[in-house]
């Protein structure tokens, strides 16, 4: 991948990152999932109620990378039933927009629409992702992902695969 | 022979014929019209858990609630009293709360403005010449208060029979897992301030109830998270396991995993840890409870299904919302002990990491919820078993039927509670 470091900042480049990390997690491929992130990474999904103290309340999911690495070992077990058999996903990614700079690290705002498809039937997931990406030897890595589902205030099914 | 399925179609169904002391019968977690008698029978009529005084914690306070199919706003009033309205407008039956939870001394119906105290009074409706004026339907109108309210160290319950057992009958045996978890806590006090994940399961509710206190299932439905973190919980549910299932009485039921750590006996072992790493809080419990400490830090927090909704499982704190026969929502927080600021913290992050939608230990359940309910659509076999352990079952000192930690003990005490209900006329 060529690396925007340094110049103005390649919308496009940053899509196809995205949209990398889209397809890794809809395909289930979690060991190239897993190398996007940074050491210091923060998978979060927040529930209903304010953003300002993740840590003094409940989130759906709020992975540093060390419970990331255990979400996924559990995933790769074969054994995590409410994974096991894998969803069929395919999410679509729209809007994006670079929405500013912390330190070095790059704030992108996205929407993004995904269909899952397992036995239960279909279900169909939407919201607003904010991503922070850092430039790590040339290549985009991932810092922080939040995902901010738009009916995260009610009752959600079980959200097993990566989002 | 008798068919009780046939025999149900006629007459609404005969729960002696679906429930037997060893199984029951695949159509009570199917058929709609059992789904109905349960909102009469038990929704309606027990003790039911609502919600926590703590969430209400200043006057005006309100919540959104459920008790059943109803939607409950809980409020504390300006007399600090914590009560419980159905969100229904006298006038047209609108919704009289719409915000999840919020600060208010009253709620005004948006359709046409009628307005009421947060204790449910009316106090004012505009034009109200159409009414002859001020005055002459107030006292006539009001939100209706669930009948019965009643709390046991902030938990708070509803009934909404006018009469029947008092809270403190209903809770019997299980009152005392109540007080153990807030005992936990150097100032004796239980909050559930966190913030709740709703998780929908395609299932119904009953079979959530059950598996709370199942410890047949986790060794295998979380055989995966159980393995990747070396975690030592699998042994508390193992064939070898000291630790017992107990039929509280009135459906409660408790995995008790109290041997299990007397026999290690060290303090904070239940909460993964040990003392010196929360010197703060083991500090505050010697000097809370003194001698009595070292034995509270050793058996940690209860494992508690309290009938029909309400599941304490250590340091979390599940409720379950019945919505239809084939579908329930699992509300789920992480427990709170007023004065143990080193442990909140991290009975949040523990707790965000195993409950809810994403939950590494929750969401297997909930997929084995929802496979169930698939299954029972199968119409052979009719009957689930519920005999494991029966042979082996003992009555303890206190008077009460004990298994071994992975019996199905804690599922017989539910059924029976369950069908003296139902047949209640």
């Amino acid at each position: 991948m060529t690396a925007p470091a340094g110049q103005d900042l390649d919308l496009r480049q940053i899509e196809l990152f995205l949209y990398r990390e889209a397809r890794y997690a809809d395909e289930h491929d979690y060991d190239a999932w897993e190398a996007l992130w940074t050491d210091d990474a923060l998978y979060w999904v927040p529930a209903g109620g304010d953003l300002t103290e993740p840590g003094a309340q409940m989130s759906v999911i709020y992975d540093n990378r060390s419970r990331i690495t255990t979400r996924l070992n559990q995933l790769r077990t074969g054994r995590r039933y409410a994974q096991s058999p894998p969803s069929s996903l395919r999410r679509v990614i729209s809007n994006v927009e670079v929405l500013g700079r912390e330190g070095s690290d790059i704030l992108v705002g996205a929407n993004f629409m995904l269909a899952e498809s397992r036995d239960r039937g279909v279900e169909f997931w939407a919201g607003r992702t904010t991503y922070r990406l850092r430039i790590v030897n040339g290549q985009f890595r991932l810092a922080a992902k939040q995902v901010l589902l738009v009916n995260r205030d009610q009752p959600l099914p079980t959200l097993a695969f990566l989002i | 022979m008798t068919n009780p399925v046939r025999e149900a179609t006629q007459a609404g169904p005969d729960y002696s014929q679906l429930i037997e002391a060893a199984r029951v019968h695949g159509s009570l977690y199917t058929d709609p019209r059992v789904f109905a008698d349960e909102l009469a029978r038990i929704w309606y009529r027990t003790w039911v858990y609502i919600g926590h005084e703590s969430e209400v914690a200043q006057p005006g306070d309100y919540v959104r609630k459920t008790l059943g199919l109803q939607d409950v706003i809980m409020t504390r009033g300006a007399d600090g009293q914590v009560r419980l309205l159905l969100n229904r407008c006298a006038h047209r039956a609108n919704l009289v709360c719409e915000a999840e939870r919020g600060n208010s001394k009253s709620f005004r119906c948006p359709y046409h403005g009628w307005t009421y105290r947060n204790t449910g009074e009316l106090i004012g409706f505009p034009f109200n010449q159409g009414y002859g004026g001020k005055g002459q339907i107030e006292g006539e109108l009001s939100l209706a208060p669930v009948p019965r309210v009643g709390s046991h160290r902030g938990f708070v319950f509803a009934s909404m029979a006018g009469d029947g057992p008092t809270l403190a009958e209903h809770l019997g045996e299980a009152a005392g897992e109540i007080d153990r978890l807030a005992r936990l806590s150097p100032e004796g006090k239980v909050e559930l301030t966190a913030g709740w994940l709703k998780h929908r399961t395609r299932a119904n509710w009953k079979l959530l109830a059950e598996n709370e206190t199942d410890g047949y299932h986790p060794q295998f439905v979380h055989g995966s998270i159980f393995s990747v973190t070396a975690s030592p919980i699998g042994a508390l549910y193992s064939d070898k396991s000291i630790a017992v299932t107990r039929n509280l009485g009135n459906g409660h039921s408790e995995n008790d995993l109290r041997p299990e750590f007397r026999r290690v006996g060290e303090p904070m072992r239940w909460f993964g840890t040990t003392q010196d790493r929360v010197p703060g809080y083991v500090r505050a419990m010697r000097e809370a409870h003194g001698a009595a400490a070292e034995q509270i830090l050793v058996e940690g927090a209860p494992h508690v299904m309290i009938f029909p909704n309400l599941f304490i499982a250590e340091i979390q704190v599940f409720v379950i919302q019945p919505v239809s026969a084939g579908e329930c929502v699992q509300h789920s927080t992480a427990v709170q002990l007023a004065g143990a600021p080193e442990l909140n913290r991290r009975m949040i992050s523990q707790s965000v990491g195993s409950v809810g939608p994403a939950g590494m230990l929750l969401a297997d359940d909930t997929e084995m919820y929802e496979r169930n309910q698939r299954g029972l659509a199968m119409l052979r076999p009719e009957w689930l078993d519920l005999r494991r352990g029966l042979q082996r079952e003992r009555v303890d000192e206190r008077g009460l039927k004990v298994g071994r930690a992975t019996d199905e003990t804690a599922m017989r005490g539910f059924w029976s509670h369950y069908l003296t209900l139902m047949e209640a006329a």
